[in-house]
């Protein structure tokens, strides 16, 4: 039973992860309408960036203001150049455009970084604590409340605030939107901007787990089962579908695994994701209806 | 406008798009005229994409490597090396196409050799190369059965394949345990990233864990590889005494760290070849202490050539190294190890064809040659970098012997008494037998060795 | 041709193809340089790195097209239909070697419809860019089933699976032409195969289902049926791309060749090539096969020697990504509808 747990804690903690990339998925689907499939380039470039400066011993705080400045005018610049050419066009365009744009991003962040390998140490240890029968990492709690921290601050922000209004203002309808005065660059800008910030998160998390590498950007491929599982438009369900799907990877991987020869997390979550799907079209918490061709 | 129109007109367009194409120069006019003076050596890279921080550092020691013969030893007898770079980012069709284009030599150089670079790349060009007599060389990787030369003529898995891998970190461990026969009842578990090249070691280890009656667990992670909770939370349930780690990319320090948080001691860990570089550990941060790994590429800048293409090439800023710090890595030095069996099969055939550029069917008899004894590794200042190697037709592979590192955090320490020797006698019949078994499938007639044997002497 | 004879004999066909005659006169032209023209100069670079690929790339391009740019049904699932293909198509050659080549390509690619059709069952209740969960859930598992089950790979040490020997009727097809040959008749009769579909019955139901899902089934459009049997012939057309990529072109595959990023190339093809264009996948597969080794060309000639193998590649990486941008924003509807207006400025 304690090893179910501890699985289970494993996997619910991994989790965490995903979901922390998703959310960046889901605030720039709220505000243009895109899967934006350049979020996983999106943090490998953040990461990137902060490491390349802490190496040159820039102290954590700038190097963390510096590059989230960078982020926004990358995210400020995608809005502009790419997005707003393409409004209006097909969901999937869209979604092959930010796929052109990610070979833009890897492209440019290795030209001008490097492709070596960077060890990014955030001063977080990464060992066994044991809380009761089952044993968890305490780098693995301390982004789970990093995840938890930024999830409220996302909520208080878009609840809370103007812009937040504005922008569920937008979501449900971009022409009542403007029509009632809201500025949708500034609102756009915003939000690609929060979203350059959230991939800063997940890529100090990440990159603090695996070390800055190419391979950061593979961690999109995650991030769109659990998206269809919580829904395109909810931060909330990101969080409860990166948990859904961090566990539910975990438990199929130990118990299904070695029945059928190992590997089942590569397509696990999207079968679970289709079976959502099926029954729930618009995810657990998406707010638009699915039959939207 | 109609369907049929609009196929034309896509026509028009591919054609002009490739219109910018020059032709390759295919044919080169070898007995007319004086003999090119320089050696073409192809060089397949992958200095961008997923696996670029593993692929840069190989170039700076082969590059160094070449420059060193040019500038000190005058190239080889002589013949002085030219080379040049073609981009593969790892994917098998860029691979296929710069094989395509750089197969033709360049400047009245014909290719004496190609050196692919990427398991995929290796397996697709196969029956290229044998069409093409172009030899492929893959030190650490590569298909197994190419072992056996008499079906596989243009494939060249030296020094170290994936089986004797397997088998030399089964023998390392039996040495630390006190002997094959303490093996007995162990658990090893290999943790493999989830594709052929990582199942490619299933097989021998069934085979090994039948002879010594080790239990055999065998854990998929699937690529990337860069969430391991769920596998190592396995490891922790079944308590295994060793693992065997054979990652590729990402897969490698996630799994030190992973083993780490669940407990699991890090210097139980044998990586494999491609988990055994300073890339695949820095990552991973202060918990990897104690990591081992198996390789045939020693880390270290304290072997002779070394010393010597520190002297001649890096102090002098002429480096293909961007990061000096790379010098003497696991990767840099694959990079002049291969590059020294590259070079020495060459310069065998120069002993039978002549001192000027080799074709790869000359280049292939040098290869099937080739000997590089511990006096000849003396003399290059390879002794403790390369393993001694003897290849003939029935053996491509020559060696099958890595050395053991361990990490101490900031690099690597040759832990081994020497090279660690695999169990090639157990291993090479069950080779042989996959190797006609493909021959069977695809109709090829293996050479005989007779006639192999003839044209040596 | 005269114009004297086209006038004449153009009102006897059908409307859709006004002035059949000078297009016949250009199709039998591309055709003869096709068959006759590239065999007689091509060397075995542009066969094995520019003509086999790009074509095999067009067909698999255009089995998407079909699913997806004439019956409007997104699918994320190309590469793991050409996986499918290619791994059917090796186990007929291997297991029912009486069977001649094309029969075991045609089996395969049948094969693959079959598991398209699959594939496409949640398309009933999905619609739209959603439906891309169900395709990328066959591609990864369709990946992890090859690479699990040994059967497929017929027990290879490593799950890869190579071209058994390439024959027909006597004549061995493994050289580099025997390979092209191959390659451009089954792209050619695909393509009659499939220039005809889209001017049938079941081609006009796809585009009725595409353009309106509830008015085709008012109007008494089989909406389902038009829907599966879409995934269907995608599926299978991809099939016989897979079969032709891995014995064709590679000559030796595992499921790895087939991963997401080919799925991703198959795509961009389309809508870059154009939607619902027979010839847009052509346009399309040149222009994401060939760009590439173009700019590795130019770069080479440009900057070789100035900037490092690494500079130059990741240079190239980021204006693949702009040139795909930059068309997708000034093309809405493909390279193929560029040609159109270059050919016909008026329009």
């Amino acid at each position: 039973m304690s090893f179910f747990l501890e699985t289970l804690a494993g996997g619910l903690l991994a989790g965490v992860m995903y979901a922390l990339v998703a959310i960046g998925f889901v605030l720039i689907y709220k505000a243009s309408g895109v899967f934006n499939f350049a979020q996983g380039a999106m943090v490998l470039c953040a990461a990137l960036t902060f490491v390349t400066l802490t190496e040159r011993d820039v102290p954590f705080w700038l190097a963390g203001l510096i590059t989230l400045a960078i982020m926004v005018t990358l995210a400020v610049a995608v809005e502009r150049v790419v997005l707003r050419p393409l409004v209006n066009r097909s969901q999937i365009t869209l979604f092959m455009a930010t796929l052109g744009l990610s070979y833009i991003i890897e492209g440019g962040s290795q030209f001008v970084m490097g492709a070596s390998v960077h060890e990014l140490d955030l001063g977080i240890s990464d060992l066994p604590v044991a809380i009761g029968p089952i044993q968890l990492s305490s780098f693995d709690l301390v982004a789970a409340a990093s995840a938890g921290a930024l999830v409220i601050a996302l909520w208080l922000f878009f609840e809370r605030t103007r812009i937040g209004v504005s922008l569920r203002a937008v979501a449900d309808d971009p022409q009542a939107a403007l029509s009632i005065g809201i500025r949708l660059p500034v609102l756009w800008a915003t939000v690609w901007a929060v979203a350059g910030f959230v991939a800063l998160v997940a890529g100090l998390l990440w990159g603090a787990r695996q070390g800055v590498q190419f391979s950061l950007t593979f961690v999109v491929l995650k991030a769109l089962p659990v998206l269809i599982i919580g829904g395109f438009t909810s931060i909330t369900g990101a969080v409860v579908g990166g948990l859904i799907v961090g566990a539910a990877d975990a438990l199929a991987e130990i118990y299904l695994g070695p029945l059928l020869g190992g590997s089942v997390s590569t397509w696990f979550a999207y079968g679970l994701a289709v079976a959502f799907l099926l029954v729930r079209p618009a995810g657990l918490f998406g707010e638009r209806a699915i039959e939207r061709v | 406008m109609s369907r049929l129109s609009r196929v034309l007109g896509a026509a028009a367009l591919a054609a002009s798009l490739t219109a910018p194409f020059s032709l390759p120069s295919a044919a080169f006019a070898q007995e007319a005229g004086a003999p090119a003076a320089k050696q073409y050596i192809p060089l397949a890279t992958y200095r961008v994409g997923a696996y670029a921080s593993s692929g840069t550092p190989v170039w700076g020691g082969t590059i160094d490597y070449l420059r060193y013969l040019n500038e000190v030893e005058g190239g080889i007898n002589g013949v002085k090396l030219t080379w040049e770079e073609c981009e593969t980012e790892w994917a098998v069709e860029k691979g296929v196409e710069c094989y395509e284009r750089l197969k033709g030599g360049r400047d009245g150089s014909p290719v004496p050799l190609f050196l692919p670079h990427g398991d995929p790349i290796t397996k697709a060009l196969t029956e290229k190369s044998a069409a093409d007599k172009i030899p492929l060389l893959t030190t650490g990787y590569g298909r197994t059965e190419a072992i056996d030369g008499r079906v596989f003529p243009y494939s060249f898995t030296v020094l170290f394949s994936f089986w004797s891998e397997a088998s030399s970190a089964i023998n390392y461990i039996a040495e630390q345990v006190g002997g094959k026969d303490k093996l007995k009842g162990l658990k090893i578990a290999t943790v493999y990233h989830d594709s052929p090249y990582g199942k490619e070691t299933q097989v021998p280890l069934d085979l090994l864990a039948k002879t010594y009656g080790f239990e055999n667990i065998q854990i998929a992670v699937p690529h990337p590889g860069n969430d391991q909770s769920a596998q190592w939370a396995r490891i922790r349930q079944i308590k295994p005494d060793w693992v065997f780690l054979r990652g590729w990319g990402v897969m490698t320090p996630v799994a030190i760290k992973t083993a780490a948080k669940t407990g699991f001691p890090v210097d139980h860990i044998i990586g494999g070849i491609w988990s055994g570089s300073e890339e695949d550990v820095r990552p991973a941060g202060s918990v990897g202490k104690g990591y081992l790994a198996i390789t045939p590429f020693p880390a270290g800048a304290e072997f002779g050539i070394l010393k010597k293409i520190k002297a001649a090439i890096v102090d002098q800023g002429k480096s293909d190294l961007k990061d000096l710090k790379s010098f003497g890595s696991v990767y840099y030095n694959s990079g002049v190890i291969e590059t020294i069996i590259a070079v020495e099969a060459i310069r065998t055939a120069q002993a039978r064809f002549g001192k000027r550029p080799l074709t790869g069917e000359e280049t292939q008899w040098g290869l099937e040659h080739l000997v590089l004894d511990e006096a000849r590794l003396k003399e290059l200042g390879a002794d403790g970098l390369v393993q001694p190697l003897r290849l003939s037709i029935k053996d491509h592979e020559g060696g099958g012997a890595g050395k053991v590192l361990q990490w101490d955090g900031a690099k690597w320490n040759i832990v081994s008494k020497g090279w660690v020797k695999s169990d090639r006698e157990l291993l090479l019949p069950v080779i042989y037998e996959r190797a006609a078994a493909y021959a069977r499938e695809k109709g090829i007639t293996p050479r005989s060795e007779d006639t192999a044997e003839a044209s040596a002497k | 041709m005269p114009p004297a004879l086209a006038a004449a004999l153009a009102p006897v066909r059908r409307p859709v193809l006004p002035a059949l005659p000078v297009r016949a006169a250009g199709l039998a032209l591309l055709l003869a340089v096709a068959f006759v023209a590239i065999p007689l100069t091509a060397t075995d670079y542009w066969y094995n790195a520019i003509l086999i690929p790009f074509l095999i790339m067009a067909l698999a391009g255009l089995g998407l097209n079909l699913t997806m740019g004439y019956a409007g049904q997104a699918s994320l699932g190309t590469g793991a239909f050409m996986a499918v293909g290619a791994y059917a198509t090796y186990n007929l050659l291997l297991r029912l070697p009486e069977l001649p080549l094309p029969v075991s390509l045609a089996g395969g690619g049948l094969i693959a419809g079959a598991v398209g059709l699959v594939v496409g069952l949640p398309s009933l209740r999905i619609k739209g860019f959603y439906l891309i969960a169900p395709t990328l859930a066959a591609q990864f598992l369709i990946e992890w089933v090859f690479n699990q089950v040994g059967w497929f790979s017929n027990y290879a040490s490593s799950s890869a699976i190579s071209a058994p020997r390439l024959v027909f009727l006597g004549y061995d097809l493994s050289s580099p032409a025997g390979r092209y040959a191959l390659t451009l008749t089954s792209v050619s009769v695909v393509m009659v195969l499939a220039w005809r579909l889209v001017g049938s019955q079941t081609g006009r139901n796809w585009r009725a289902v595409r353009d309106g899902e509830t008015a085709a089934a008012v109007i008494g459009v089989p909406v389902a049926r038009a829907k599966l049997s879409a995934f269907f012939v995608g599926a299978a057309v991809s099939g016989v791309a897979g079969a032709l990529w891995a014995f064709a072109y590679l000559g030796t595959v595992d499921a790895r060749s087939f991963d997401l990023d080919r799925s991703f190339q198959a795509m961009f093809i389309i809508i870059i090539g154009g939607l619902s264009s027979l010839s847009g996948s052509f346009i399309g597969a040149a222009f994401i096969v060939l760009t590439p080794i173009l700019l590795t060309h130019l770069s080479n000639a440009l900057l070789g020697g100035s900037l490092d193998g690494g500079q130059i590649s990741n240079l190239q990486r980021i204006l693949f990504g702009a040139l795909i941008i930059g068309f997708l924003i000034k093309e809405p509807n493909g390279l193929a509808a560029l040609l159109g207006r270059l050919r016909h400025p008026a329009r």
